[in-house]
C-alpha cells in the first residue's frame, strides 16, 4: 500500500476510476478521517474562544463552498452572497418558531434559499459575465430591502429570535454541542460538493465554465446548468446561514450588507477559485484576519504607531482595509489561491531533492 | 400641493439624473478604454469630495484652486491606480478583474472613513445665497450649479472624442485594440488616461454633491446607482449613460412621489432603480443604445 500512496505531480490517472475518487490516495483518506475524529475530541481541550471561532469557520465555510461551486465551477460571478445566507437564516428561525424541528427547519431553509436562488438565477439564464455579477448585486439590495419590510416574516429591522437546536429531546447548545452540530453539517456537505464534482452534473459545470460554447456542442443545457449552479449555491448559503441563525440564537439584518458578500468572494479568491478544500482554507484566513488584526493593534497599544494613528478607533476600519487588500494582493500575485500554494508545497516534497 | 411636489420631484429627478449621468459617462469611458467594470467609481467620488472639504477647511484655500487641485489629484491617483493595480491585470479572466475593483472599493471606503470619521461634514458656504427661486420653485444654487457643470462636462467628452487627437485614440482603442497599437497608438497610455479622466470627472461629481449634502461615505453609493444607469443606456454608449442617468434620477423620484403619496411603503427611492435594472437585464441586457454583440447564453 505504501506505493500507492505516493503520487508524482501532475495528472497521471490512466481509468476513469481514477480519475473518480473522491481521495486520492489511501493516505489522503486516512489523514482526514484522522482529522474528522481529532475534531470530535477537540470541544474536551480547546477553549470556549477558539471553539467559537471553529464553528464560525464552519459555518462560513459551507456558504463559501456554495459560492465557490457558484465562482469557481461554474464561472459565474455573484455580488450578494450574504442575503441568501441571511435568507436561511430568516427561513430557518421563521420554521422553527412555527413548530418545525429545529434540524428538519435547517434543512428546509436550505430548500427554500434554493428556490429564492433560482429565482434570482434567471437572469443567469439569459445573461453572463459582468451582467450577472450587476445582477446579483441588485439581488444584494432588493432582498435586503425586503427584509427590513417583510416582519411576518424576518421581524423587521428587530430581528427575529432563533430557538435553540434540539435534536429527540437532546438541548445541542452552547458552544461544546453545537460543535458536533456544524461538524456534522461540514463533513456532510463538503463530502457532497466533493461527490457532485464526479457526477455528470459537476463536469457539466466545469465544461461550462472552461469553455461554453464546446460545452454546448456536446449537449449539455447551458441554461439550465447556469441556473443550477445558482441553485446549489444557495442552497449551501441557505444551510450556512441557518446553523448561523441558531448559533446566535438571534437573526437580524444588521450585517448582511455588501460588504459581508465581499468577504464571501474573498474567502473563495483566497482559498482558491474551483477548489473545495480552498474554500475551507481561504475561510479559515478571512475568520483569523480579524483576530490577528485584533491581537496587533491591543500588542501596539499605547506605542508610538498608536498613538499617531489612534488604532483602538481605527480598527474596524482596517479590518475592511485588510479584506480589501488581500483580495487585491492574492489576485495580482496568488490568482489561484492558498490551495495552489498548497499544491505547490505538496509538490515539492514528494520530489525532494530532486524536483526537476 | 400635490403637482407642486410632483413638479419639485422632476426637477430634483433631472438634476440628480445629470449628475449619474456624468458619472455614468465616466464609468463608460472605462469599460469602452480599458474594458474594466470599474466598482470602485463611487469611491472616486468619495475620494475626490474628500481631498477638496481637507483643503477647503485645513488649508484655507479659496474653493476654486482647492477645486483644482482636487481635481488634478484624482488624475495622478487614477493613472496610478491604473498602473499599479489593474496593468498587471490585463488579459486575465473578467471574475479576476470585477474583484479587484471590488477590492479596491472597500479599500478606499474604509481607509476614507478612518481618515475622516463617518459623519456627514458640510462644506464651507461657497455661494452667496444658497437658493434662488426659479418660476416660483426653490432650486439650490450648488444645484444649478451642478447642472451646468454637468452640461459642459457632456460637451467636453462631446468635443474630446470627436475632435482631440487622443480622444480619438481611444474610441480607435475601443472598437479593436490590435488595430489601435498597429496605428502606432500607445494603449497603455490610453488605459491610463481614460482612468485618470474618468477619476478626475467623477471628483467633480463627487464635490457638487458634496456641496449639496455634505461630504460622506454615502457618496460611494453613486458608483452603485450608477450600474442602472449605464445598464439603460448600453454599457458601451456614452450619450446612453447620459440618457439612463436622467432616467434613473427621474424614476427615483418619481418613485419616491408614489411612495409618499400612495403606498407609503418607504424606502422605495433607493431601492426602485434595482427593480428597474433586473427587469432590463432580463428584456434588453445591451440597453437602449449598446452594441447588440453582447455574448448571450
Amino acid at each position: 500500500m505504501a506505493m500507492t500512496s505516493l503520487r508524482p505531480c501532475g495528472d497521471y490517472r490512466t481509468s476513469y476510476q481514477a480519475d473518480q475518487t473522491i481521495f486520492s490516495t489511501r493516505l489522503t483518506l486516512i489523514l482526514i478521517v484522522a482529522a474528522i475524529v481529532a475534531l470530535c475530541f477537540a470541544p474536551m481541550f480547546l477553549s470556549r474562544y477558539v471553539l467559537s471561532l471553529m464553528i464560525q469557520i464552519g459555518y462560513l465555510g459551507i456558504a463559501a463552498l456554495g459560492l465557490n461551486i457558484l465562482v469557481g465551477f461554474s464561472g459565474q460571478i455573484s455580488i450578494g452572497h450574504a442575503v441568501f445566507f441571511g435568507f436561511g437564516g430568516f427561513a430557518s428561525a421563521y420554521l422553527a418558531n412555527k413548530g418545525v424541528p429545529v434540524p428538519l427547519a435547517i434543512v428546509l431553509a436550505g430548500l427554500w434559499t434554493t428556490i429564492v436562488g433560482l429565482i434570482f438565477g434567471l437572469p443567469a439564464a439569459r445573461v453572463k459575465g459582468l451582467y450577472l455579477a450587476i445582477a446579483t448585486l441588485a439581488a444584494q439590495f432588493i432582498l435586503q430591502d425586503f427584509f427590513v419590510r417583510a416582519e411576518w416574516f424576518t421581524g423587521g429591522t428587530h430581528g427575529a429570535m432563533a430557538p435553540p437546536f434540539e435534536l429527540f429531546g437532546y438541548d445541542l447548545s452552547g458552544d461544546t454541542r453545537y460543535f458536533y452540530v456544524v461538524l456534522f453539517f461540514v463533513v456532510v456537505m463538503y463530502l457532497g460538493a466533493t461527490n457532485l464534482m464526479r457526477t455528470r452534473d459537476g463536469r457539466a459545470l466545469i465544461a461550462v465554465r472552461d469553455h461554453y460554447l464546446s460545452a454546448e456542442m456536446m449537449g449539455v443545457n447551458l441554461t439550465k446548468y447556469r441556473t443550477m449552479a445558482f441553485g446549489i449555491s444557495s442552497f449551501y448559503a441557505g444551510i450556512g446561514g441557518a446553523l448561523y441563525a441558531h448559533y446566535i440564537g438571534f437573526m437580524s439584518v444588521e450585517g448582511l450588507d455588501i460588504l459581508f458578500s465581499i468577504q464571501f468572494l474573498g474567502m473563495i479568491i483566497i482559498g482558491g477559485l474551483g477548489s473545495i478544500m480552498g474554500s475551507l482554507m481561504g475561510t479559515i484566513f478571512m475568520v483569523l484576519l480579524p483576530e490577528l488584526t485584533g491581537m496587533l493593534a491591543s500588542a501596539l497599544q499605547g506605542s508610538t504607531i498608536d498613538q499617531v494613528l489612534h488604532l483602538k478607533d481605527g480598527i474596524t476600519y482596517m479590518r475592511e482595509m485588510l479584506i480589501g487588500a488581500t483580495i487585491i494582493l492574492f489576485l495580482i500575485f496568488e490568482p489561484d489561491g492558498l490551495a495552489h500554494r498548497w499544491r505547490l508545497i505538496k509538490a515539492y516534497w514528494k520530489l525532494y531533492p530532486f524536483s526537476y | 400641493m400635490q403637482s407642486q411636489l410632483l413638479v419639485q420631484l422632476i426637477i430634483n429627478g433631472l438634476i440628480i439624473g445629470t449628475l449619474y449621468g456624468v458619472v455614468g459617462m465616466c464609468f463608460v469611458l472605462i469599460y469602452k478604454a480599458s474594458q474594466v467594470v470599474n466598482f470602485a467609481q463611487g469611491e472616486f467620488l468619495l475620494i475626490g469630495a474628500w481631498v477638496c472639504w481637507w483643503l477647503l477647511t485645513a488649508w484655507d484655500i479659496p474653493f476654486f484652486w482647492g477645486f483644482l487641485i482636487a481635481i488634478a489629484f484624482m488624475m495622478v491617483f487614477g493613472i496610478l491606480v491604473q498602473m499599479v493595480v489593474l496593468r498587471p491585470l490585463i488579459g486575465e479572466p473578467i471574475i479576476s478583474v470585477i474583484m479587484v475593483t471590488i477590492g479596491l472599493s472597500i479599500f478606499f471606503q474604509a481607509l476614507m472613513k478612518w481618515m475622516f470619521g463617518t459623519f456627514a461634514q458640510p462644506f464651507p458656504p461657497i455661494f452667496p445665497v444658497a437658493q434662488v427661486n426659479i418660476l416660483g420653485l426653490q432650486v439650490q444654487t450648488a444645484y444649478l450649479m451642478s447642472t451646468g457643470v454637468s452640461l459642459a462636462i457632456m460637451a467636453g467628452f462631446a468635443w474630446f472624442f470627436k475632435y482631440s487627437k487622443m480622444g480619438l485614440a481611444m474610441r480607435a482603442t475601443a472598437f479593436s485594440q490590435q488595430v489601435a497599437q498597429s496605428l502606432g497608438i500607445s494603449v497603455r497610455q490610453v488605459f491610463a488616461l481614460s482612468w485618470g479622466i474618468s477619476a478626475a470627472v467623477s471628483a467633480v461629481a463627487g464635490v457638487v454633491v458634496g456641496i449639496v449634502n455634505g461630504v460622506s461615505s454615502a457618496l460611494s453609493f453613486f458608483g452603485i446607482k450608477v450600474f442602472p444607469a449605464v445598464i439603460l443606456g448600453g454599457l458601451d454608449s456614452v450619450f446612453g449613460a447620459v440618457v439612463g442617468g436622467l432616467i434613473v434620477g427621474l424614476l427615483e423620484n418619481l418613485a419616491q412621489f408614489v411612495d409618499s403619496q400612495y403606498l407609503k411603503w418607504g424606502n422605495l427611492y433607493e431601492i426602485a432603480p434595482f427593480y428597474a435594472l433586473i427587469l432590463i437585464l432580463m428584456i434588453k441586457p445591451y440597453g437602449l443604445f449598446g452594441t447588440r454583440d453582447i455574448e448571450r447564453v
